[in-house]
């Protein structure tokens, strides 16, 4: 075991040895290393590799008895049957619709929120805004969902009691299509807008002050520091960020979306994931929704690599 | 950088900048965001705690109203309750330790110069950060492993996110070359350097990734979903969904058995116990995340 003994002589930097020795005497010296490595790449081979490559079940007609090599070939028989069957439609719309507002609100809100948060002086105060707007992220989706369908409810929420207040009727928000993407996207902001900031303001923690200070020199207000330092220095994090979300466009989570549905709201509240659920795993359809599965992997695809080269086209920032 | 920055220390600029703009508003309008982000929270509490009349009436804001406890007994008197607990609280602790030590055991060889597959082996990692595979395969071969309806299809699929192995790894490679040098020279081998000099250096990480792990296995809710059956394993995120969402449980019974429950308080009482764990360790989980997500987001 204690092959490592010869290794006694110093070496001054932590950089591979020159090839002095044979292939076989670097295994064999460093064999522990590759050992302890070995757990962890059969993790992704066997959990994240095998359903990759299962994925061209798609292709196929899966019989469960014949099993994934054994069954019978159809090209894309299942892609265009998706096209042409019309929930698809519907629900990739929603998916589209949800991932839309998703952008469109829940991106921009923590920006402005960490913008916010750093004009704060006093200390405490400051870290007492942090751990409000920090602590519905550490609530799972289910308790999440618990909570806003409490708030709610048309007999005890707090929702419609205020709005009884005011001489409003109390709306059944939960059994109307007409409200369930607001309130996906509503109490997913809810719950991740305060966390999403940490990213924002450890970039400005990191502007250098000194620019600060010359703004101030040439008699710049807060505002016209913000608009003309902050903004500017945050540019390219935004821009990533911003690039990675498009890249989720569609993957808008099975969790956070599933504990909302209900019969009365699904027409309007369904997406692709929750749709995979029902109708691949609950009704055995495998191959139909491994067909849409791959289809939301591909686009995501697309557009995370068209967003990027566009992206490094007009300002010279991109992922890769 | 420039001429004038050399003759003004940072902190004076600081204080420049703060003497003026001593407005109100930002702090105001932070003020009612953290209001919005609290009220929900308060408002549950509150009406765990409330007599069934009470809420009836809508007279629960947020504080009780006819101060209660028996939300909390009828819950806690049920066995199923308790069996979900357990559940999950074996597959947090159980997972957690499973996680770390498949993610320190990759991150360390990729931390180390003589690893030399280390390229190929990022780069399967890497795309698996870029393809998922679709949720069908990864219920087949949940099943042709024969994991389908045990605690096994809870912790293993995650043992390894991709993300928290990079974060690992940075860890790891700021650890000096040196150390590990001189460990050697010392005549000590691989797996010696590893336990008694690597990993005590590497707590603060190794307690940061399992309190980011321990969260993910107790929230996690879509995998019992996907790979139970069997309703006694169900862990508590899948019984509180039953509780709140479905109505399909036994809480409707113990409402209308107890004349003096409602089955919302019943349920805020439900939601109120699934959090406390979380709640009890938030303190920590905000330290530790927030240093995590930094060094995640300056590494990638």
């Amino acid at each position: 075991m204690h092959a490592s003994t010869s290794a006694v002589k110093p070496r001054t930097k932590p950089r591979p040895l020159a090839r002095t020795g044979s292939r076989y005497a670097h295994y064999r010296k460093y064999m522990v290393l590759y050992l302890i490595s070995l757990p962890g790449i059969f993790f992704f081979l066997v959990f994240k590799y095998v359903p990759l490559f299962g994925s061209i079940m798609a292709f196929k007609d899966y019989n469960v008895f014949a099993g994934m090599w054994k069954s019978e070939w159809v090209g894309f028989a299942h892609f265009k049957r998706m096209f042409e069957y019309p929930d698809f439609g519907r629900i990739l719309m929603n998916t589209i619709a949800i991932g839309g507002y998703t952008l469109l609100f829940a991106f921009p809100i923590p920006i402005v929120l960490a913008l916010l948060m750093n004009e704060l002086r006093g200390r405490l105060f400051k870290r007492f805004v942090q751990t409000a707007v920090y602590l519905p992220h550490f609530l799972s989706w289910v308790v999440v969902a618990g909570i806003v369908i409490g708030i709610l409810s048309p007999t005890n929420g707090l929702m419609n009691q205020l709005l009884n207040h005011f001489g409003i009727d109390s709306i059944y928000f939960m059994g109307e299509e007409s409200y369930v993407r607001s309130i996906i996207v509503g109490s997913g902001v809810w719950r991740d807008a305060g966390w999403s900031t940490i990213i924002y303001l450890a970039a400005m923690a990191g502007i250098n002050p000194d620019l600060y200070e010359a703004a101030q020199l040439d008699g710049a207000n807060r505002w016209r520091q913000t608009r003309s330092i902050t903004i500017p220095a945050l540019l390219p994090t935004i821009t990533v960020l911003f690039l990675l979300q498009i890249g989720q466009f569609l993957d808008l989570g099975f969790e956070r979306v599933y504990v909302f549905l209900n019969p009365l709201n699904g027409g309007r509240g369904d997406i692709l994931d929750t749709y995979i659920y029902d109708v691949g795993l609950i009704q055995g359809q495998y191959s139909y929704t491994t067909a849409i599965g791959l289809f939301k992997s591909l686009i995501g695809l697309a557009l995370i690599m068209g967003a990027n080269a566009l992206s490094k086209k007009t300002t010279g920032e991109g992922l890769y | 950088m420039n001429a004038a920055s050399t003759s003004t220390p940072t902190s004076i600029s600081s204080t420049i900048r703060r003497k003026k703009g001593t407005s109100y508003v930002i702090p105001t309008i932070l003020a009612v965001i953290c209001l919005i982000m609290l009220l929900p929270i308060f408002n549950i509490l509150a009406q765990s705690f409330s007599s069934a009349a009470a809420i009836g009436d809508q007279r629960v804001y947020l504080w009780p109203v006819e101060f209660t406890t028996s939300n909390y007994e009828a819950i806690l008197g049920q066995t199923s309750i308790w069996r979900s607990f357990g559940v999950s609280a074996i597959i947090t602790v159980a997972g957690t330790l499973i996680a770390l030590a498949m993610t320190a055991s990759l991150a360390y060889p990729l931390s180390r110069a003589e690893y030399r597959e280390r390229k190929g082996v990022l780069t399967l990692v890497l795309v698996t950060m870029i393809f998922h595979a679709p949720l069908i395969p990864n219920y087949l071969l949940i099943k042709q492993l024969h994991m389908l309806d045990t605690l096994w299809a809870l912790m293993l699929p995650g043992a390894i996110s991709a993300f928290n192995l990079f974060v690992m790894r940075s860890f790891f490679l700021a650890i000096p070359g040196e150390l590990i040098e001189s460990a050697r020279i010392d005549g000590a081998g691989e797996l010696q350097t590893l336990w008694k000099i690597i990993l005590p250096l590497a707590k603060p990480a190794m307690a940061t990734m399992g309190i980011i792990y321990s969260v993910a296995l107790w929230n996690n809710y879509a995998n019992a979903l996907y790979f139970l059956s069997e309703r006694s394993l169900f862990p508590l995120q899948v019984k509180l969904r039953e509780f709140i969402i479905t109505d399909s449980s036994d809480l409707a019974t113990t409402a209308a058995d107890i004349a003096n429950l409602s089955p919302e308080g019943l349920k805020m009482a439900v939601i109120v116990i699934a959090t406390v764990p979380i709640m009890m360790v938030y303190p920590f989980l905000q330290k530790y995340f927030i240093k995590g997500m930094m060094l995640g987001s300056i590494k990638s």
